[in-house]
């Protein structure tokens, strides 16, 4: 393999974010505890300059280091929205972390490590460095869980994260050995030529594809391999939550996408077959289950299982479009970004009305949050209705082009079930509507302290609304932008 | 039939511009900014009677623009002869709603007039969208609101009431936007909705189609074995929620039959007739029935409605010009009346804070007005002739008889069973001797009250006696529908002989109603 000095010009947004990252972490035992909010602002900065980096990047289409990274729209898109989430996370953190007595620098180095690793996933056209990627931010992931030292729960949801985080790379990783045993290479365009040439079908790729599913199912959080999630989501600071939730929820699929539609696109008939039975199973139990959660954080672990349920369904629709797969892959494109808008946005709520002794988690904490803080309740009230996909917001538009592209492959009945739920789904949305505007505050909620929204927190609150609102009623530009960023992945 | 201005699009974004205005002013000014909002909407919407071209059956106001680029979706509105009227009765009935809330809705006003407003918009929308996707998103978000009015503002049982209509509405519409993403493909990739009102399908496909606009429609108007929801909500609903749900939400289900399923989909339409007959029939008397039972006011009324919405789809599904035109006559007639009786019941409710039929007795001498009105209303609800529930329901009648004998005997015993439940209220409202407990609070009718109420009397009699204004309107359009789906029905000669054959059936209510119809 050559090394070319021009290949570290493509991946200059990772370089930066490693340096930033390496910088946070060496600057926080020699700062003052009065000066660490400097280390936030400097990852903000940084994450802003390599947006714009990113962003210049979109029209490239370039291979570097032999073809391990490549950097084309494809990735870009996913690399802006990965940045624009951990820079909302590290805004949604500034204020949360003061709010838990969680003074670690180092936090926000591990946002900046694990948004490199999720950044190395998406624009990598090779297993190992996939894979590479995959831990790195999970690594990282694991700490943040467990950053609350002295909370059991916390701590718990470090350990099972780890567990069956390290489980399931291992499946992963098992899977790629196979699929090189199978195919002789680990590089996406080599595994595609192998398959295109060996058409009968061999059950050794049939069983690393199965082991790659498996694997890429774990970090997708999807049934029957979400055991995980709702425990992770409960016990991790809230800001974490929203960062798993959201980020690495959008990397394990923009890398997932990449790999079953790069490298096993010859398999569409069968991984679809796959997908298909988990997307069934992932939109049953997420949204079963979460009519009977009394925790927010965990109802919205579940609801964010379901969702995954929807972006599946686009997978599947693009395994049996065959050829004119775009429209599904774009589709899923769309949804997870808008997704992302309005589970971040939740989860800031929720991050917000963690006070004093309250502890902001249980729904009855918002009891009455119409009066308590109506612009709050309002907000809230928004991101949930959007989570139910109704229009006129963010979600529906995310719904819509997942159900075109289902029943442009001719699967109207998926279609029909998968709508099916999002109405039950509508049911827990909107309880917690119900409960801020329909119930008073309660004796407990009516003495509680003021609640105040730092103004850190109402930039969050404000893009996160922004997205819901202007692209619930204008969504053209993100689509556009998806369609496109879809045309570089063969 | 372009005009200049886009008088569509500026009756929309009016209201909801005003539900954002009325969080900017004083809380003294919500109410009069609400209801100057309402009234210049109003306002705006009358030239839209005049400058429409009655001869035309063709969409006017017609307005055009890209929204979506792929898929290809239109910010596309127009009005024919068919959305004109329920455009007019929205503009015009919300204004009323907000006077009438004008004292009842102490708490979150502001709140509450946004919600109000924002469904003016809403509503405006469905009934104007010519696009699938533009539609749909005007219909669901009409729900939102909804369920706040009901859930803040609603009686004890709001939460109930609230989540079982979201609910409801939401798990019907979902199966019309898998429809509308099926016709997407089927119908040459458009959601131009004339353009696919054009196309012609599958019979096999149509028959789905048809099963999935009905589980929308029918939940919303809401047809027999669906209607479980709506006594709840109306009975929980604030007054204004009860009025928006009855004369204009139950429209958008009828609407929705009207426009998409008897065009797009006829062969199917053709072959459900009999399902559909027969539950518009089961509705009418089914509900009616419930409604002699009742004790309360409001689920009295709203068990009438389930009635009378029955004539409107039997109408739709009588497959000729008396039934279509008499089903869109009904639409716009039950809006009025029923929406007038709800007034009354909040009148009443304001007073006495009871909707029992048996605490609201004798009012005709402590609220003489009080008194007049509700027997106005009452004795149009039940179709007295001269009002304007005669005209809709004979048209109705007279298409069902052409299509079925026994359908429309059925249907008329409907009408009896109305003029039973309803004259037995307005008997034991009306007269007798007032509870002494209750005698004090019986104010007659303010003067706010007055403007909210008697609009709707004179629209009564307007389109009781000259209901030729409205038909001439719908004509040209509900020929063009008539034109998709009758081409295997023999379409009867029209319009002479409309109004006589059939006044002997209402006649032996007559007599009787026309007595206690003087104050």
């Amino acid at each position: 393999m050559t090394f070319a000095s021009g290949d570290l010009l493509l991946v200059l947004p990772e370089l930066l974010v490693i340096t930033a990252a390496c910088v946070v972490l060496a600057l926080d035992p020699v700062l003052h505890p009065s000066q660490k909010d400097g280390l936030a602002w400097l990852s903000l900065g940084t994450l802003a300059v390599c947006m714009g980096l990113i962003a210049s990047q979109m029209s490239h289409a370039a291979l570097a280091f032999g073809g391990l990274v490549v950097i084309d729209a494809y990735g870009c898109f996913w690399k802006l929205l990965l940045c624009f989430v951990s820079g909302l996370t590290v805004l949604l953190s500034y204020s949360y972390l003061k709010e838990e007595r969680l003074y670690f620098g180092e936090y926000y180095g591990f946002v900046l490590l694990a948004l490199s690793g999720m950044m190395v996933m998406v624009s990598s056209a090779d297993l190992l460095t996939i894979y590479l990627g995959t831990e790195l931010m999970s690594l990282s992931l694991y700490v943040m869980a467990g950053l609350k030292r002295a909370d059991p729960r916390s701590l718990e949801a470090s350990a099972k994260y780890f567990v069956l985080g390290a489980f399931s790379s291992g499946i992963l990783l098992y899977g790629i050995s196979l699929l090189y045993g199978a195919t002789g290479s680990t590089r996406l365009p080599a595994i595609a030529a192998a398959i295109a040439g060996n058409s009968l079908g061999d059950p050794l790729l049939l069983f690393a594809t199965i082991m790659l599913a498996v694997g890429f199912s774990f970090k997708l959080a999807v049934v029957p391999f979400h055991m995980w999630t709702p425990d992770v989501y409960q016990g991790a600071p809230t800001s974490v939550t929203a960062f798993m939730a959201v980020a690495s929820k959008a990397a394990s699929f923009g890398a997932f996408l990449r790999v079953f539609i790069e490298g096993l696109g010859g398999l569409k008939a069968d991984w679809s077959a796959i997908f298909l039975l988990l997307c069934i199973a992932t939109l049953v139990l997420g949204n079963v289950v979460a009519l009977v959660q009394t925790n927010i954080k965990r109802m919205l672990a579940y609801s964010s299982i379901a969702h995954a349920g929807y972006a599946l369904l686009g997978v599947v629709a693009a395994g049996r479009l065959g050829e004119s797969s775009a429209s599904g892959i774009a589709s899923v494109l769309l949804y997870l970004s808008l997704y992302a808008f309005m589970t971040f946005g939740a989860f800031a709520i929720v991050a917000m009305l963690r006070k004093g002794s309250i502890e902001g988690e249980e729904i009855e904490d918002f009891t009455g949050l119409a009066k308590r803080h109506p612009i709050a309740a309002l907000l809230m009230m928004l991101f949930m209705v959007s989570l139910a996909g109704i229009p006129p917001t963010a979600g529906f538009i995310g719904k819509f082009y997942v159900f075109l592209s289902a029943v442009e492959a001719g699967m109207t009945w998926l279609a029909v079930l998968a709508l099916i739920f999002a109405a039950i789904s509508a049911y827990y949305y909107l309880r917690l509507v119900m409960v801020m505007y329909m119930r008073e505050p309660g004796e407990v909620t009516a003495t509680s302290p003021r609640l105040v929204m730092s103004p850190t927190l109402s930039i969050v609150l404000a893009c996160a609304v922004a997205g819901v609102v202007i692209f619930g009623f204008y969504p053209n530009p993100l689509v556009n932008l998806a369609t496109q960023a879809v045309l570089t992945l063969k | 039939m372009t005009h200049s201005f886009p008088w569509l699009s500026a009756l929309i974004v009016l209201p909801l511009a005003g539900a954002v205005a009325v969080f900017l002013v004083k809380e003294t000014g919500v109410r009069l900014t609400a209801l100057g909002v309402a009234l210049a909407d109003l306002l705006l919407s009358l030239p839209l009677w005049w400058l429409f071209d009655a001869s035309s059956g063709q969409m006017q106001f017609w307005e055009q623009a890209v929204w979506i680029t792929t898929p290809p979706i239109h910010y596309r509105l127009g009005v024919d002869g068919i959305s004109l009227p329920l455009v007019l009765m929205t503009t015009a009935l919300t204004p009323l709603c907000i006077l009438i809330s004008w004292e009842s809705i102490a708490t979150r006003i502001r709140t509450f007039m946004a919600t109000l407003l924002i469904m003016e918009g809403a509503m405006i929308g469905v009934f104007t969208a010519l696009d699938f996707v533009l539609f749909y998103v005007f219909w669901e978000a009409m729900l939102i609101p909804m369920y706040l009015l009901i859930g803040v503002w609603g009686g004890p049982d709001r939460l109930y009431a609230a989540m079982k209509f979201f609910l409801y509405t939401l798990a019907g519409s979902v199966l019309l936007l898998v429809a509308i993403l099926v016709l997407y493909f089927q119908g040459g990739q458009t959601f131009d909705i004339l353009q696919l009102s054009q196309g012609t399908y599958p019979k096999p496909l149509q028959m789905w189609l048809f099963l999935a606009f009905f589980a929308a429609f029918a939940v919303k108007v809401p047809m027999f074995p669906l209607h479980t929801w709506l006594p709840d909500a109306h009975v929980e609903a604030p007054t204004a929620g009860s009025v928006i749900l009855a004369s204009l939400l139950l429209k958008m289900g009828a609407y929705g039959f009207l426009r998409f399923s008897l065009p797009m989909l006829p062969d199917a339409s053709r072959a459900f007739t009999p399902l559909m007959v027969t539950l518009s029939v089961v509705a009418i008397i089914y509900g009616a029935y419930m409604a002699l039972a009742q004790a309360d006011l409001k689920k009295l009324i709203a068990y009438s409605s389930v009635s009378h919405m029955g004539f409107v789809t039997l109408g739709l599904f009588a497959f000729n010009i008396q039934g279509i035109e008499g089903a869109v006559m009904q639409m716009v007639n039950h809006g009025i009346t029923t929406g007038g009786l709800f007034l009354c019941v909040g009148v009443i409710y304001e007073r006495t804070h009871s909707r029992q039929i048996a605490d609201n007795v004798g009012l005709t001498k402590p609220m003489p007005c009080y008194a007049t009105l509700l027997v106005i209303f009452a004795l149009s609800s039940l179709g007295l002739p001269g009002t304007n529930s005669f005209v809709g329901e004979f048209m109705v009648l007279a298409g069902t008889f052409l299509w079925s004998k026994s359908a429309a005997a059925l249907a008329s015993l409907g009408i009896i069973l109305a003029a039973a439940y309803l004259l037995w209220m307005v008997q034991r409202v009306a007269f007798g001797l007032p509870s002494p407990q209750f005698l004090p609070k019986l104010r007659d009718v303010n003067q706010r009250e007055m403007v909210a109420l008697v609009p709707l009397v004179v629209l009564i009699f307007w389109i009781g006696l000259f209901p030729n204004h409205l038909l001439a309107r719908m004509h040209a359009s509900v020929d063009k529908v008539l034109a998709r789906t009758s081409s295997s029905f023999p379409v009867p000669a029209q319009t002479e002989s409309r109004l006589d054959p059939l006044t002997p059936l209402v006649r032996d209510t007559g007599p009787a109603t026309e007595q206690v119809g003087r104050p």
